[in-house]
Parts: structure tokens; sequence; C-alpha cells
């Protein structure tokens, strides 16, 4: 068993920026279709990358770029240490650090621009938050376990008993992919009020690593929504897919929202939707004993 | 080829205008003509713009502005500029606050004809700008490998 977790977690930092920036270069094919445009070539991404780190390295303070790269290194080692096998519960205070790193980064600029975009990312935290800490309760109410192979082991249709956490997990998902209408910290479209939020400032490859971290951190999120599809190999495949396409359709049909109800509607659907799918199994346990 | 020509990020700056030509730039991100297929990308950052795409004339107002934006920019840059008042103050000229096209300014490496100025032409502006950014990035590789024997010559 903990073998080929490690080959997993290895196989991840090696694939995760072609994975991710695959992920992110066909989402901008499709967004285009979607609008009737051409688009940029699926690899656009690499080009996007290749330049930003082909810059000069200009950060506007001593502090910018140590925060970033300490943002970089926690959002690898997070889904890193999902791959691994390490226990997801303790895993949460990693994501938590590695977004607050790039908050703090945006801070430290100065730029109004950023402050605001920083100051809705922690508003961003805090409605995504308890709706992934109760994933991974549910993930344990199916599978007795918090670690990652053993709930992709577990043998049962984890989406059929656990409808309500995966919903909650897909909103979640659009605030932590940064996708519209809850794009608000930072967006990838060009309309964009805050001119680039969270990202303002962030020059060259200051700005690469944050992209190449979005990318790592896509494909352990599509990591994630794998372990409700994870006992048939068809389901496994064609879960994540479907959920990245319908999270394409959310992004290009929905207007951004204002943070009050991108806070509020996170936070009704965790206790809606998340904790009404673990109230079964609480008292299906109490009938059983 | 350096690869930057693939990926021109823009930013774009209205001076002193009517606003036509700066609404033909916005027209350039619709469906119909799709600037984003040669990998641009609109960017309100100086930082994270390649090109800078300027309209109208500029004005004793908006000439520290002008600089700013140009000089927060990484080299290697391009200008773009956009229209008969970006070149020459166009009607705008005899204005008693108006100094004149943008190149009394900054440097302006693609001038785009029109007033106001066709899509069709912004992003033909905008694709030789690319080109002529990459052209820059050779340049500027060129004269890193020429300086560094020299400097290694004088240790």
């Amino acid at each position: 068993m903990k073998g080929y977790e490690l080959y997993l977690a290895i196989a991840y930092l090696i694939l995760g920026p072609f994975i991710g920036g695959l992920l992110d270069g066909v989402s901008r094919k499709i967004t285009a279709r979607l609008q009737g445009r051409v688009g940029p070539p699926i690899i656009q991404p690499f080009y996007d990358l290749k330049k930003l780190f082909s810059r000069k390295l200009d950060p506007v303070n001593s502090l910018q770029m140590p925060l970033v790269l300490s943002h970089f290194i926690f959002a690898v080692a997070t889904g890193f240490l999902i791959f691994e096998g390490s226990d997801m519960l303790l895993i949460i205070f990693v994501l938590t650090l590695a977004a607050i790193f790039l908050v703090l980064a945006a801070y430290s600029t100065g730029s109004p621009f950023s402050a605001i975009g920083a100051n809705r990312e922690l508003i961003m935290m805090t409605a995504y938050e308890p709706m992934v800490i109760l994933t991974l309760v549910g993930f344990f109410k199916v599978a007795g376990s918090f670690h990652f192979g053993d709930i992709a082991a577990v043998g049962k249709p984890t989406i059929l008993l656990l409808p309500g956490i995966f919903l909650g997990l897909v909103y979640v998902l659009i605030m932590k992919l940064r996708k519209s209408p809850f794009d608000i910290s930072t967006s990838h479209h060009a309309h964009q009020e805050l001119v680039k939020g969270l990202t303002a400032d962030l020059g060259g490859p200051a700005l690469g690593l944050v992209e190449l971290a979005d990318w790592y951190e896509s494909v352990y999120l599509y990591g994630l929504v794998f372990l409700f599809f994870s006992w048939n190999p068809i389901a496994a495949v064609l879960g994540p897919v479907v959920t990245y396409f319908i999270i394409i359709l959310i992004d290009n049909v929905t207007a951004r929202v204002k943070w009050e109800l991108a806070l509020t509607s996170a936070w009704i659907v965790a206790i809606v939707a998340g904790m009404g799918n673990l109230i079964p199994f609480y008292l299906i346990a109490r009938v059983v004993h | 080829m350096s690869g930057i020509e693939k990926s021109p990020w823009l930013i774009h700056y209205d001076a002193s205008s009517c606003n036509g030509c700066d609404i033909e730039v916005l027209a350039c991100l619709t469906p119909m003509y799709d600037a984003e297929r040669f990998g641009c990308i609109v960017t309100g950052d100086p930082k994270q713009a390649d090109i800078f795409l300027i309209t109208g004339s500029v004005n004793n107002l908006n000439i520290p502005v002008v600089k700013n934006i140009y000089e927060q920019m990484p080299e290697p840059k391009a200008v773009v500029a956009i229209g008969a008042c970006a070149y020459s103050g166009g009607v705008f000229a005899e204005c008693y606050n108006v100094k004149g096209g943008v190149a009394n300014v900054i440097p302006v490496d693609v001038y785009v004809p029109g007033c106001a100025a066709k899509p069709e032409s912004i992003l033909d502006g905008v694709v030789r700008a690319a080109q002529i950014l990459a052209e820059k990035k050779q340049a500027m590789k060129k004269a890193r490998r020429a300086k560094s024997p020299a400097q290694e010559a004088a240790k």
C-alpha cells in the first residue's frame, strides 16, 4: 500500500505542472469556444509561463519573493502529502498556510488593489474552509480513514453515499480555483474591477510561481474529486472530467458575485448539503448500536 | 525564437482623446476579433504587461501617468500608438494643453493608423509589436553575451 503511494506523490511532483497547465489550457480553449471565439492554443499556458520565467526578477520589496516562494512550496507540499498518504486532517493546515503566504505577499506590496484582493482572498478562505473539513469528515464516515490510499481503495460508490458533500465540494472548488462567480480576489478574465487584485504587483517569475502553484493545486483538488468516483474505473475517469466541464460551464454563464453572497452561500451550502449529508451516518450508527 | 511573441500581454491606456480608439481596443477582445488567439491577455498591471497600447494625444496632466506606466513595464517592452491622436495629436493638436503625439513622451514602436483605428488594424499592430518584442529580446541576449566576456576580461 505504502509503496505505490510514494510513487504517486513523486509522479504528482513531476507531472503536476504538465497536467495542471493542460487543464488550464483546455479550459481557456473551451471558454473561447463557448463564447464563439477561436481561442488560444491549448499549450498557451506553457508559453505564458516560459515568458514569465524569462523575465528579470523585479520584486517591489525584499519580503515579496520569499512569501511567494513559501506559497509555492506549501501549495506543492499540500498535494504531495495528500498523494503520499498523510493524514488529510493535518494537510488542511498546510493548505491554509499556502493560501496565507499568498495573502501576506499581496499585503506586503502596499498596492491598494492587492490589499483589497488579499482581503477578499481571506474572506474566500473562511468561505471554503468549513466545507473542505466536512468533506474529509464525510470521507472518514465512508472509508474509516483520513488517508488518500484508503479512501481511494474503499470499494464503495462514495458519490452515492456522499452526494451532498460532493455538491458542497464542487461549490467551494469554484472558489479555490478562482472561477466565476467566485473569482473576486483575482481573476483570469480580462474584466476585473481590482486590476489584478491578489496578484497585482507580482511581475515576471513571481507571477510564474503563483501560476505554477495554481496548476499543482488544481491537480490535487481534482484528485479529491476523483476520490468520490474511485470504486469503478470508468467512473474514476468520467467523474472528474465531467466535474471539470461543469465548472468551466459555470465559469462562463455566471457573473461575479459580491463577497457577502459568496461567504453566506458557501456556508449555507456547507450546512445544508454538507451537514445534511452527514446526519444519516450518525443516525444509522445510533440504530445499529 | 525566444517565445515571448507567443505570449504578448497587453496594457491599455487612454490618454486625452475622444475614446473612439479605446472602444475599438476593447472590441479586439470580443468574439468577433478575438485577440486571445494570439496569446494576448489584457492585464491592468504594467508589471505583467509586454505591450503598451496607448490611444489619444498626451497632455500636461497625463504625461506623468504615461511615463509611470512605461517605466513600470519590464524589459523588453513595446509601445503601440493607436490612432491619429496618438501619432500627432490629431484634431486636438491645436489645443492649448495638448503636447501632441505619444512619441513626445515615450518611444513608440508601432503606429496604428485610423480615426478611429479599426480593430483589424489594431490587431495587426499588436502582432507586429509582438515580433518587435522578440527582436528586442534577441538583441538583449546578444548584448548580454557580448558584455559578459568583456567583463571577465576586465577582471
